[in-house]
């Protein structure tokens, strides 16, 4: 069977970030030497060509901080050139009008703009920079020159409490989306787990919060909730299933399959410079490996409810933090052995303090939670 | 709907691998058939009349009004399409 036609490229155009956000799905170890030599231009804009000859439609330009880039304004004109539709998923902090004018003249699509807290002094805080009147003005600078914008929200327990005030904001904003996207555990958010779990009764709160406004606003603006898979009972179908929608491009050139990938120690990324994305999507061990059913084990071979091409066995990455096997059934999966790993780690978090994002090499880091 | 045009940032495109018409969205792409690309083509400000007489033309005098204002209002309903005389 002919593997299905990707629909978007995550370009982490650079791991660079004057953010320190503790949820950064980046890899930990974004301080390596590896990430240092970011691709150069003319790769990126090779890879934009192939993708959309590849299928590809959407265009996620992202990091750390993609606006770090000297050359963005080329890139995203590379984009455009290609018939890719282009996001840039920003912090922010450098989205001044002046560069928003000149994005747009690239040909710039779409703007995200993340948003740690509604509250100022919480907002920076949790991004660890003095940034939140930056946002918001950039939000507005967005909108002013027409831009179509998402105001994105990591949530977790130290935020979940201010859903309505963050609803309110992305109204005042004249934002057309918002991502409430409560924290999953991979990248830093593994090392901070213990200060991010929510209660139960906070993403209750939360989704009753987003019904309402959904009712009040209709087709206006488009708010996503992503429940957290902790606090699920069947897996999500994780990128769409694997290698089925998405190519991920790390800063370096390597290609993924997701931005979680790097942690499954035996899969080796073929990188850009060296392959034609075709190749790469269609031939690449990394690609092909979990793609489609025929690697699947039991329970889900056997899935008593028929969701192997539903939900694609969930996340791999997962499987493997938690049970040790990145072939297992995703144990969120109530039909997993391996289940009371996801419910025993429902608890809600007992600190509040962050370990924050940093390119300096972490001496070690926090031992990944398996089954017993 | 009055004068029915496509939301901020939307974008119309022909998709040359899938051989199909696309409206290309933040973060997303409805797949359209042929018609549909063709009433959105023209919600640039014209009216829903205009509209529906321009692709009457297309297709020797037959009435499309109902057909353009229905599509016009699902494509509305999903945000899509919002209306520029309000």
């Amino acid at each position: 069977m002919a593997p299905p036609k990707p629909y978007t490229l995550v370009a982490e155009l650079s791991y660079r970030c004057p953010l320190r956000c503790p949820y950064c799905s980046n890899p930990v170890d974004i301080g390596a030497d590896r990430y240092r030599d970011e691709l150069e231009g003319e790769h990126w804009m090779r890879v934009f060509h192939e993708a959309r000859a590849l299928g590809v439609l959407q265009l996620a330009l992202t990091g750390g901080e993609p606006m770090l880039r000297r050359d963005l304004d080329e890139l995203v004109a590379a984009g455009r050139d290609a018939g890719l539709y282009s996001t840039l998923v920003t912090g922010a902090t450098l989205f001044t009008r002046e560069r928003a004018e000149q994005l747009k003249e690239a040909g710039l699509d779409h703007v995200q703009v993340s948003v740690q807290s509604p509250d100022p002094e919480e907002n920076d805080r949790i991004a660890g920079n003095r940034s939140f009147e930056k946002k918001i003005a950039a939000a507005r600078a967005a909108r002013e020159l027409g831009f179509p914008l998402t105001i994105n929200c990591v949530l977790h327990r130290q935020n979940l409490d201010r859903i309505e005030e963050i609803l309110q904001l992305t109204e005042e904003l004249d934002a057309q989306r918002l991502e409430l996207a409560n924290t999953q555990y991979y990248g830093w958010a593994v090392v901070n787990q213990q200060a991010l779990s929510p209660t139960r009764e906070q993403l209750e709160r939360g989704e009753e919060a987003v019904q309402r406004f959904r009712e009040r606003v209709g087709p206006k603006i488009t708010v996503l909730w992503v429940l957290p898979d902790y606090h699920e009972d069947l897996p999500k179908p994780c990128m769409g299933g694997w290698a089925r929608t998405t190519m991920v491009i790390a800063p370096n050139g390597d290609a993924l399959p997701c931005q979680a990938a790097t942690t499954i120690p035996d899969l080796a990324f073929p990188n850009v410079r060296d392959r034609p994305l075709d190749w790469i999507w269609h031939e690449a061990d990394a690609f092909t490996r979990f793609r489609g059913t025929e690697w699947m084990q039991e329970p889900c071979r056997s899935c008593p409810l028929g969701r192997q091409e539903e939900d694609w066995g969930g996340c791999r990455c997962q499987a493997l933090r938690l049970t040790g096997d990145a072939r297992a059934t995703d144990p969120v999966c109530r039909f997993s052995p391996h289940h009371d790993v996801v419910v025993s780690a429902r608890e809600p978090g007992q600190t509040d303090e962050f370990v924050y994002r940093t390119l300096r090499p972490r001496r070690r880091a926090t031992p990944p939670l398996r089954a017993r | 709907m009055m004068r029915p045009r496509l939301v901020d940032g939307a974008r119309l495109q022909y998709d040359d691998v899938r051989e199909e018409h696309v409206l290309l969205i933040p973060e997303g792409a409805v797949r359209l058939n042929d018609t549909a690309a063709q009433v959105l083509e023209l919600c640039d400000g014209r009216t829903l009349d205009e509209i529906a007489a321009v692709l009457s033309e297309r297709y020797q005098g037959a009435d499309v009004t109902d057909d353009v204002r229905e599509l016009v209002d699902t494509m509305g309903e999903r945000g899509l399409v919002i209306d520029g005389a309000a």
